[in-house]
């Protein structure tokens, strides 16, 4: 699809904000800033995508002659990473470069965190506590709750407490979940929707939900909210995107204490240095240690803001674990791409361990038609007839664990590979820990439960001590009030340098076992907030 | 079941093409088909159309405005893919003349579904940048095959009204199969 290689990619003015990112944390800081009225550089690693070509994308994520990562351009030099860990860690799955970053692929359900998510070491003697508590997030939340549009409903008695509704009405549930349902009224486990960054009607001039089906990886209405809507406002109040400008290093001044510019390449080969009174570094929580190990220095030997030796440590995810089954009538899945009801009825735990995990119901379980029908190989009345067989009947369940955060789990630089230009490729090396385990296997167990109770054969599960990455990559800049053992503070700024703020899943000091973004989100605006009174 | 020209448009949207309510008319899209191959082709819609007969199961009526509205939409403004539906027809249609001894327009149903057996379409990958075997199963048999299953009728085949790729709506996910 083409690409637009003659823009003028140089450098601004010296800027009062230069953001490194166009993934939600990067467009929401960005748009916050610009709407105070500071003049605002983004730069982004990957390309500005059309909307338009997002049903060819869809048509790409559809036939099988497409590997997954064409869909979004992803893989090459460019992306080349290691995954050194006993468990593999697919990176160039789990992230888009790109305006609007990987919230072009994600899902888009965005549940608050629990307030317990903030205190796991007063609570349970296990993890840290984060410097910062549910209270002090909680309006963020619900602003951020509006940017992105989610729609919700108010029937979850295990969420921690709103101020107000949500802001679109919450999508029914599924036929699907109707059948899940009564086996978990026979289990006493109480069923809600999930709050989805999807748009049950129209919000913000953008489509509702029209049923493609297709939400991961791309969701060719609108619909589903993705960062490169906040890209576009923060450059209607002025900001400048410069694409495919991969940053190479953050140079800081002789002091050693502020940041001085941001060097980023261009597509011409060409490097530039682009000047700020304010850094922001939004690059996900894989390249965003990667960055400031990057940009080591004399006085920063081990990777800039990394006095603690922290840069890169404690990487989590949410280990994904999984339950199919086949149900002996038909259960009607694909019709959307997104799951209705779930529970979180075994999220605030008791005792440290098994810790947090929440259950969603599927309505995409088992192949589509379209995925049926173009890997079968036959045709005609025989096609037909395999296919009716494929599709019909799949239920499946799936749930998101807590992990600890882990010293050994963490980002380096693989020096022994380079990208595109020439720097050493992030490797990653990640495994699950037994807190983890056992959480997954208590998520297991109650996904069991539940298909058997609904009469479902199960036909598989993950094996809780490989189970899949969640994608949702956090702690590799955690956030701390002790500059010894956290590279940011409570504001998100780094304790090394006065100018670098880091909006990431990558500040959080432990991961719960909610998807992240919308606390990503909530995050990102209140570090805006510091910045502008900084500026 | 009955395929429309509904179905076509709405398996034109799933692949990013609006029909824009303007008639296309195959003449003005395909190039006379002539082009490099040793066999040329009289037209490929019709031959695109014969092949629909075999790749579609025998419930399916209403091919021909089907995949003429699909396969003119698809091809309008893509030149590429244009190109490279014409050369994969040219190569099918080689095999047939060569094979069967006759256009695979003229070959019965049985026939034309030989040639495909024969070339090994079965267990070709399908690959848009692959040999000539690969092409047809992308470009043509794929072709056929998505048009169909992302369109509502075609999904109903299978017991589902809103397949992936089309845009049906928020109410079948939430009927029963009665309802
Ligand atoms: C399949 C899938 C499903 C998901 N579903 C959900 C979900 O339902 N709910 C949820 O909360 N989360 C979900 N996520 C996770 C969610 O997408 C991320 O949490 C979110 O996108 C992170 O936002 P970010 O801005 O920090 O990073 P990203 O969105 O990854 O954006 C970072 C941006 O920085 C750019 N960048 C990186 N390095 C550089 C550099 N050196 N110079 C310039 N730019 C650079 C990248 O190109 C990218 O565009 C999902 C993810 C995946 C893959
Ligand atoms: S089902 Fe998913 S892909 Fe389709 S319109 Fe709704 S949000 Fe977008």
């Amino acid at each position: 699809m083409a690409v637009d290689d003659s823009k003028d990619r140089s450098p601004s003015e010296r800027v009062d904000v230069c953001v490194v990112g166009a993934g939600p944390a990067g467009a929401l800081t960005a748009y916050s800033l610009a709407e105070r009225g500071h003049d605002v550089v983004i730069l982004e690693a990957g390309p500005r995508f059309s909307f338009e070509d997002r049903l060819r994308r869809m048509e790409y994520s559809l036939r099988p002659a497409h590997d997954g990562l064409e869909v979004w351009e992803m893989g090459g030099d460019r992306d080349a990473y290691a995954s050194t860990g006993p468990l593999d860690y697919p990176l160039n799955d789990v992230r888009v470069k790109g305006v609007g970053g990987t919230t072009l692929h994600w899902l888009g359900y965005v549940p608050r965190y629990h307030e317990k998510d903030f205190e796991m070491e007063s609570r349970y003697g296990i993890g840290e506590d984060w410097p910062i508590s549910y209270d002090d997030l909680r309006p963020y939340y619900a602003e951020v709750e509006r940017e992105m549009g989610v729609a919700g409903a108010e029937d979850n008695p295990f969420e921690p407490p709103r101020e107000s509704p949500f802001p679109m009405d919450g999508f029914s549930p599924s036929h699907s979940d109707s059948l899940l349902v009564e086996a978990c009224e026979e289990l006493d486990i109480t069923v809600h929707s999930i709050p989805q960054a999807r748009n049950s009607e129209t919000y913000d001039d953008r489509s509702p939900c029209v049923g493609y089906g297709t939400c991961i990886p791309v969701c060719p209405s609108g619909a589903k909210y993705s960062a490169d809507v906040h890209v576009a406002k923060a450059e209607a109040e002025g900001a400048r995107v410069i694409d495919r400008a991969p940053v190479q290093r953050l140079a800081h001044d002789a002091s050693g204490e502020r940041l001085e510019a941001v060097e980023y390449a261009t597509p011409d080969g060409e490097t530039h240095r682009q000047e700020a009174r304010q850094v922001v570094l939004a690059c996900g929580a894989i390249e965003t240690p990667r960055v400031l190990l990057l940009s080591e220095s004399d006085q920063y030997p081990d990777g800039l803001a990394n006095s603690s030796g922290a840069v890169g440590r404690y990487l989590m995810d949410h280990p994904l674990v999984m339950t199919f089954g086949t149900a002996s009538e038909p259960t009607r899945q694909h019709h959307v791409g997104f799951s209705t009801s779930g529970t979180h009825q075994f999220y605030d735990h008791e005792e440290p361990t098994p810790g947090s995990f929440h259950i969603g119901f599927l309505n995409y379980a088992g192949p589509s038609p379209v995925a049926a029908a173009l890997s079968n190989g036959d045709w005609g009345d025989s096609l037909v007839s395999d296919v009716s067989t494929e599709v019909t009947g799949h239920i499946g369940t799936e749930a998101l664990v807590e992990q600890l955060p882990r010293e050994e789990n963490r980002v380096t630089l693989d020096t022994s590979q380079t990208d595109d230009h020439g720097n050493p490729v992030p490797e990653v090396h990640w495994s699950v820990g037994d807190h983890a385990i056992e959480t997954a296997e208590a998520a297991l167990e109650v996904q069991r439960d539940i298909l058997e109770t609904m009469g479902a054969r199960v036909t598989w599960s993950t094996n809780p001590r490989s189970p899949a990455s969640g994608s949702h990559p956090m702690g590799t800049t955690r956030m701390g009030s002790d500059p010894e053992s956290s590279v940011v503070d409570a504001r998100l700024r780094t304790h090394d340098l006065e100018n670098l703020t880091i909006a990431s899943s990558s500040v959080f000091p432990t991961g719960g076992a909610m998807n992240p973004t919308l606390t990503i989100g909530a995050l990102s605006l209140l570090a805006a907030e510091h910045i502008d009174e900084d500026l | 079941m009955e395929l429309s020209r509904r179905d076509a448009i709405a398996a034109l949207a799933a692949v990013g093409i609006g029909t824009g309510g303007v008639a296309l008319y195959r003449s003005d899209v395909f190039d006379d088909g002539s082009t490099d191959g040793e066999a040329t082709l009289d037209d490929p819609v019709d031959t695109m159309i014969a092949l629909a007969t075999v790749v579609y199961p025998s419930e399916v009526s209403g091919i021909d405005e089907f995949v003429e509205t699909y396969v003119v939409g698809r091809v309008e403004d893509d030149e590429t893919h244009e190109r490279r539906t014409v050369q994969a027809l040219t190569h099918l249609e080689g095999y047939a003349s060569d094979e069967f001894g006759d256009s695979f327009v003229d070959l019965s149903p049985d026939e034309r579904d030989a040639v495909l057996r024969d070339l090994g379409i079965q267990s070709a990958r399908p690959n848009p940048d692959g040999s000539d075997v690969e092409r047809i199963r992308y470009y043509l048999v794929n072709e056929l095959l998505y048009a169909l299953f992302t369109s509502p009728t075609g999904g109903e085949l299978v017991g589902h009204e809103n397949p992936p790729g089309h845009g049906g709506g928020l109410d079948s996910y939430q009927r029963g199969p009665d309802a």
